[in-house]
């Protein structure tokens, strides 16, 4: 039989129509197409795509039984290990993670393992999710501290063990990055609120309001709420700016700000939500990453005429997803690359009226591994916008750390743990995700989840 | 939900609430703040902590209806509810081997600076304060402060009560015959904040100032916050709210307060219209 290396499109929206809503821009698999798609799979005795996999899908497994329509029990394989499936078959970097290895891949044309999990996950939720049998419970308490993707999958597989687990958020809403940062029309946030909720369903409990570091420290939940063990998933909540003049300037946003008022305060809404956002008609969003693509997009959707990107390397440096970057081109964003901002210019009652940039070119590779750009002398032009969003990467929340006693941080703020068990230096603490790394992806998050959980029951069990 | 178990008009438009807040009322300190959202889709909004009571787990906020979530917060009664009361944030105030204390409050900033001149009057601290407002209606926490005052000068912007114009008259005055203070507290108006500033550097007093820029999360996350603090950049949410108010940047702050301007008016032209139409069916 002759290997079939047609990969399924999915359907997307037309660009030019979702350039102006808020709507899912993927439409997901129908169930031809995600049948068709599993077939593909040559369901190898040893599967490499699960070797890419940091929270251990059973992919051939779930993939067989897609081929044969039993959808429930290819989600409830799913579900053994992974408790947010419709977020990571939308969110993951697929190409990076299992597809990558999939044999296939070396004919181009891996299996769409991302679009078929995301397929049963929707099939699950459309037709009602099944609640798990609550655990036998073990009579231990384990705080969670942040519900984001690591926070979720620690709390998740803590309280599939038996655990009484409280999950501590910050903000009104459960979802941490996935609700304020990743906008609706690629992640909805129906999509996130239903995958929380599993997570309670599973009996984990959610405290929204929660600011912890605040209202309660970690020394203070261990100490007199009786809780064993405590997992940090603050995540890489602080902006980075670039220090260039104007970045005060009314009209200056961090993509943090941007996406939340965007996001989780809904301004694509207002008035009816009751949260504003300036957009103007000319928009330049600095920086190559996902939060780039995404705040990029948003300020289309908002009605902006024209939004550029700005980055100062090329276009093979940019950190973000090829899917997202094809994704915003496709819309109309205008990439100006090898360009790098100098300062930000304002009108006289301090409003942003342009963006002075230098042009760069790259030299050799720095540390990173990716060629150095380098400004070349004179080369400097003003970009006339309105709006400028700065998204050049975020660093570790302080909030945390600094109100634990004795807890060992990096000297860029990361809390330092032991990469097998994501234990830090205190005993009972555990952390994981972006506090930890610095920015990275929802799977690298859930993944640290994941071992933190697994570390947490070893340790308990003993205890 | 947060309940809110005491409400009470203290000038018109001016309204103080206890909520229902356990945790934070047995947490918070002088100098911090709250965020509260009232319902779903409402905007998140940043209040000063007035005062708390640990014993009764509630926490006091004061507010002038300005906008359209003050206003609507505003129709709330007691025994209501709020959707979201996210605190305490911000650094708390801390006063080391004070002495003498002049305190500044003008509008509702006097609500902020009462807690800090009452945990000041408790350890023993000689204060000195002034209050303002636009008329004697407007005045607030007038008796309160005065119990914990040593001197409380009164001012009115239109001499219903008190001194006829503005604090930074009386601070003048005061600081002219005296400068032997340890700290100047002051809070208020971005604009009152300015002139006292101005003042205090000519007869360089250190002073303190509270600042309340727009916020969405309180965490230090958003960054809309941020101040321009002796040329460097802060987060009003976690590198304050309180700064020296000699390196504060005041003309920054208050064109950042007014992004939002238009859409102020337009959220509570909206509101108000909406709420005409109800009458009527």
């Amino acid at each position: 039989m002759s290997v079939d290396l047609s990969r399924r499109e999915m359907p997307r929206q037309d660009p030019k129509v979702r350039a102006k809503n808020f709507d899912e821009v993927a439409l997901g698999y129908s169930k031809e197409d995600a049948v068709a798609e599993a077939k593909r799979c040559l369901q190898c005795k040893k599967p490499m795509c699960e070797k890419g996999c940091p929270v251990q899908v059973q992919i051939r497994d779930f993939v067989k039984l897609v081929a044969e329509e039993k959808f429930d029990e290819a989600i409830k394989k799913i579900k053994e290990t992974n408790s947010l499936p419709a977020i990571c078959g939308r969110v993951c970097p697929q190409e990076e993670q299992c597809e990558k290895y999939c044999v296939l891949n070396k004919k181009g044309a891996p299996i769409a393992i991302g679009r078929l999990e995301r397929f049963v996950a929707d099939y699950e939720q459309e037709k009602g999710v099944e609640v798990p049998k609550p655990a036998k419970k073990l009579g231990k308490k384990v705080a969670i501290i942040g519900s984001g993707p690591a926070g979720l999958t620690a709390a998740g597989d803590l309280a599939k063990l038996g655990y009484d687990v409280t999950i501590f958020e910050a903000f009104h809403e459960p979802g941490g990055v996935l609700i304020y940062g990743i906008p609706e029309f690629r992640l909805p946030k129906k999509i996130v609120k239903e995958e929380a909720h599993f997570v309670e369903q599973l009996g984990a409990e959610i405290k929204t309001n929660m600011v912890i570091g605040k209202i309660l420290t970690v020394d203070e939940l261990m100490k007199e709420h009786g809780y064993d063990a405590v997992f940090i998933g603050t995540g890489a909540g602080l902006p980075k700016f670039m220090g260039i003049p104007g970045e005060n300037l009314n009209g200056v946003y961090s993509a943090n700000e941007f996406l939340t008022r965007t996001n989780l305060m809904k301004a694509y809404k207002f008035p009816e939500a009751d949260t504003p956002i300036k957009v103007g008609k000319s928009v330049a969003v600095v920086g190559g990453g996902n939060v780039a693509m995404d705040a990029a997009r948003c300020a289309l959707r908002l009605g902006a005429d024209r939004v550029y990107i700005v980055y100062r390397r090329s276009e093979k440096e940019m950190p973000a997803r090829l899917e997202e970057i094809e994704n915003a081109k496709e819309e109309g964003i205008i990439f100006k690359l090898l360009t790098n901002p100098t300062r930000i210019l304002g009108t006289e009652d301090g409003w942003v009226k342009g963006i002075e940039c230098v042009r760069m070119e790259l030299g050799e590779p720095d540390e990173s591994g990716r060629r150095r750009p380098i400004p070349i002398e004179g080369s400097e032009f003003v970009l006339d916008v309105d709006i400028v969003v700065m998204a050049i990467g975020t660093s570790p929340n302080p909030l945390v750390p600094k109100t634990t006693k004795n807890l060992k941080t990096h000297g860029w703020g990361g809390i330092i743990v032991d990469e097998e068990t994501m234990r830090t230096n205190k005993e009972g603490v555990y952390a994981g995700g972006d506090i930890v790394t610095g920015a990275a992806t929802v799977i690298e998050a859930m993944g640290a989840g994941k071992k933190a959980a697994k570390a947490i029951h070893e340790y308990l069990k003993n205890k | 939900m947060f309940k809110i178990t005491r409400k009470k008009e203290l000038g018109p438009g001016v309204k103080l609430f206890d909520i229902e807040a356990p945790l934070v009322a047995k947490k918070a300190k002088p100098g911090q703040f709250v965020i509260l959202r009232i319902r779903e889709n409402g905007e998140r909004i940043p209040l000063t902590i007035a005062d708390y009571d640990p014993d009764k787990g509630t926490v006091t906020v004061i507010f002038q209806e300005v906008g359209k979530t003050t206003k609507e917060l505003g129709k709330k009664d007691e025994g209501d509810s709020i959707a979201d009361f996210l605190g305490p944030l911000g650094v708390p105030v801390e006063f080391l081997n004070y002495k003498r204390v002049l305190a500044v409050g003008g509008g509702v900033g006097v609500a902020p600076l009462y807690p800090k001149v009452k945990m000041l009057h408790q350890q023993g601290v000689e204060v000195i304060s002034i209050i303002g407002a636009k008329n004697r209606d407007m005045l607030i926490l007038e008796d309160e402060m005065r119990a914990v005052s040593d001197e409380l000068y009164v001012c009115t912007d239109d001499g219903s009560k008190g001194h006829h114009g503005f604090v930074t008259d009386v601070l003048k005055q005061i600081l002219e015959k005296d400068t032997d203070f340890d700290e100047v507290i002051a809070i208020g108006p971005a604009i009152m904040m300015k002139f006292v500033c101005k003042i205090t550097k000519a007869y360089k007093v250190k002073t303190m100032v509270s600042l309340n820029p727009i916020m969405i999360d309180g965490t230090g996350m958003c960054g809309g916050c941020r101040v321009t603090v002796g040329n460097e950049t802060k987060f009003a949410c976690v590198d304050g709210p309180a700064f020296d108010g000699h390196l504060v940047d005041f003309d920054e702050m208050m064109r950042r307060q007014s992004i939002y301007k238009d859409e102020e008016k337009l959220a509570l032209e909206r509101a108000e219209g909406r709420e005409h139409k109800c009458r009527l069916t």
